[in-house]
């Protein structure tokens, strides 16, 4: 009994292998430290991570790992799980194009041709200057006004490759956003 | 002069926001005082932006409005509903809105979802009042005799589920809502969070009070950033007015609601992968059982429901189960919100009774295609429902009827195809989205979808079809009865009527494509 209460107290020691920026690191610890005593707090963890950072480094994850007492590996295989969490910074845009049926019904196939093509990325990469960053996305639950997409956290419908030119040019003016 | 224009996202993704905009500025030029409401939307999706003006005879609609009609819409006199092009009418006497039953749905895009008052004012919290009153074992007998069964698609009796956390003793039970609505082809949970979120927060309240629970969490999809900020928004003024927390409305009975947020994986819309994701791992699904009931959330029996069950309880408990169970046919009882979408001219959300035909909503409802072709499929409850073609457009809609030829109905999403679509490519995409959403827990899932796609790109490619053909069916066989849950379990429901229905999409040869 005594020994498995010595054994409990042995503390976990942290190897910070962490290359992060100390405003990063700083953000990271902050977020653990606001939501760790939630219950269940990992995803709240991760998506203030990446609301702070815009992604979820890959040094972060020992960091939060140390926070909350979990294996790196735990963090690691949760972070990857979910497609929303991204290990790279994005632009400064995110673009998510719907891919599924109610979208594909009505011109989505051409829709996400098109949208490469017209920014010269694929899915999962970026534009050269940086502005804007693309995705996949399985229902925006636009279903009856599609084809649609969502730019950063802005819902569009109706989306013709025309208007997808439009948003986007819209985007990328110096300090537009919406 | 009171004006209505909708906040829910399908309304400002076609421009309801500068709508909006546009009418306060040409207002204020125009020295005109008017009271612009953020309503929910009401459904009729193709007249989005929808713009609604309260005048003697009732509210009067025009649509679709876009910003550079609205100085044409004051000059015309449409604050007093005078005649416009856009002009539509009363807007509850439009025959696509009159003819439904809005029960769950009765106060979306009527009332201010932002407003606490104007909820109470629309009948509101009395369902909560009505279970107050009531000892919890009544709570769960009315809701059992009302006959709903749970919209998420599953259909499982909500009254059962909760009879089982009621008699399961624990220290903490919990009410989990199921927001991740990650069905293509469905937006009706949206709906409701943006259009009338307290009423959601009522039914997890009501089923926290019949089962003991004492917390709640809505797991929601991050797709859903307005219905977020619409929950939270309601969240706190239930919060701020007894309706939610402590010793609510002085009961002394309590219940505290938290709002999570998923990370886009549709299969945490499986409910105990939902679970495991709150718990904050991997969304993997566990093995069953235990049930949820008796060991969900953290171990302890949880009830855990979809949006739409949620939201039918309130009116449950106001009007009494046999009003509810008196809509409906055998053993779909009540209404079921339908999400009419895709290629369709009328596409929106209509709340009817069970039995309605899909033939009916698609061209009574929905006009016919969008696209003016003939409509060849209809793909019904999402990316794991069958692809029904027009023989089966008689089926009425009923879990039951629905399972006799094959299909299923899920969450009342429709998604309509011309005859422009490829089945064979539809196909195709349900293994890749199997493949790309499969937790990897189970083999007939994980590794059958991977194969699926490359069996499928074989009998397309001619490649000894007939043999192919025989291993796709087998595969799917596999899926089916040897997968742990839903997705790879039902993913053979769109391939096999894919292939049953559509024979002719699957051959390599064109001239067989091109006599048919």
């Amino acid at each position: 009994m005594s020994q498995k209460s010595s054994l409990r107290a042995i503390p976990i020691r942290v190897e910070s292998a962490s290359s992060l920026a100390a405003a990063e690191r700083a953000a990271v610890l902050e977020v653990c430290t606001r939501l760790k005593t939630l219950a269940g707090p990992l995803l709240p963890i991760l998506h203030g991570v990446q609301r702070a950072l815009g992604h979820v480094p890959q040094d972060a994850v020992p960091l939060i790992a140390a926070e909350l007492n979990l294996s790196r590996a735990e963090i690691h295989g949760v972070v990857t799980f979910y497609h929303y969490f991204r290990k790279n910074l994005p632009g400064r845009h995110v673009v998510h194009v719907c891919r599924a049926e109610a979208c594909q019904s009505v011109g989505a196939v051409a829709l996400e041709a098109h949208a490469k093509k017209s920014l010269g990325i694929d899915f999962h990469q970026t534009t050269r200057d940086g502005s804007i960053s693309l995705g996949p996305v399985y229902c925006l639950g636009n279903c009856a006004l599609g084809p649609s997409i969502m730019i950063d956290e802005r819902l569009e419908g109706r989306v013709s490759p025309e208007r997808f030119d439009a948003i986007v040019a819209h985007a990328r003016l110096p300090g537009g956003t919406r | 002069m009171k004006i209505f224009v909708p906040r829910d996202a399908a309304a400002l993704s076609v421009g309801a926001q500068q709508v909006a905009e546009s009418i306060a500025a040409e207002a204020a030029k125009r020295g005109m005082a008017v009271d612009l409401v953020r309503n929910g939307s009401r459904g009729l999706l193709w007249l989005e932006p929808l713009v609604e003006v309260v005048t003697d005879a009732g509210r009067i609609a025009y649509g679709p409005v876009t910003p550079d009609q609205v100085a044409s819409l004051f000059d015309a006199g449409f604050m007093q509903g005078r005649p416009h092009a856009l002009r539509l009418g009363a807007v509850e006497q439009i025959p696509y809105l009159k003819n439904q039953e809005r029960l769950t749905f009765a106060r979306v895009g009527v009332t201010d979802p932002r407003s606490l008052e104007d909820y109470l004012a629309h009948e509101g919290y009395r369902g909560l009042r009505a279970a107050l009153a009531l000892d919890p074992a009544t709570v769960v007998a009315q809701v059992t005799e009302s006959g709903l069964r749970g919209r998420g698609g599953a259909a499982f009796p909500a009254g059962i589920k909760w009879k089982t956390v009621s008699a399961t003793a624990a220290e903490q039970k919990y009410i989990v809502c199921n927001a991740d609505e990650g069905d293509s082809g469905t937006f009706s949970d949206r709906m409701i969070m943006e259009g009338d979120p307290f009423l959601l927060i009522e039914g997890m309240t009501i089923a926290g009070l019949a089962t003991g629970a004492t917390r709640g969490f809505i797991y929601l999809r991050w797709e859903y950033p307005d219905a977020k900020i619409a929950l939270d928004a309601a969240i706190d003024a239930a919060v701020g007015a007894g309706y939610l927390g402590e010793n609510i409305l002085g009961s002394g009975r309590s219940f505290q609601l938290e709002i999570r947020m998923g990370a886009g994986a549709y299969i945490c819309g499986e409910e105990t992968s939902l679970l495991e994701s709150l718990e904050g791992k991997r969304g993997q699904v566990r093995f069953k059982p235990p049930l949820p009931a008796i060991a969900g959330l953290f171990g302890k029996p949880t009830v855990i429901n979809n949006v739409i069950t949620l939201a039918s309880v309130p009116i449950i408990l106001d009007r009494g189960a046999e009003y509810y169970r008196n809509y409906g046919v055998g053993r779909s009882r009540g209404t079921l919100p339908i999400q009419l979408t895709g290629n369709i001219k009328r596409g929106g959300l209509i709340e009817k009774a069970f039995g309605v035909t899909l033939r009916q909503l698609l061209y009574d409802y929905g006009g016919g295609s969008l696209s003016g072709r003939p409509i060849r499929a209809v793909q019904v409850g999402g990316p794991l429902g069958a692809y029904m073609p027009e023989s089966q457009f008689d089926t009425p809609l009923d879990y039951e009827a629905f399972a006799a030829v094959g299909a299923m109905l899920g969450h009342g999403g429709i998604v309509v195809f011309d005859d422009t679509v490829d089945l064979a490519a539809q196909a195709r995409y349900a293994m890749e989205f199997c493949a790309i959403e499969s937790c990897g827990k189970c083999t007939p899932c994980r590794i059958g979808s991977t194969r699926g796609v490359e069996v499928i790109d074989r009998l397309i490619g001619g490649e000894d079809s007939a043999k192919q053909e025989v291993v796709l069916r087998d595969l799917c066989e596999t899926m089916t009865y040897g997968s742990l849950c839903a997705l790879g379990g039902l993913t053979p429901y769109p391939v096999i009527s894919a292939l049953n229905h559509f024979p002719e999409d699957f051959s390599s040869q064109p001239a067989a494509k091109a006599a048919v």
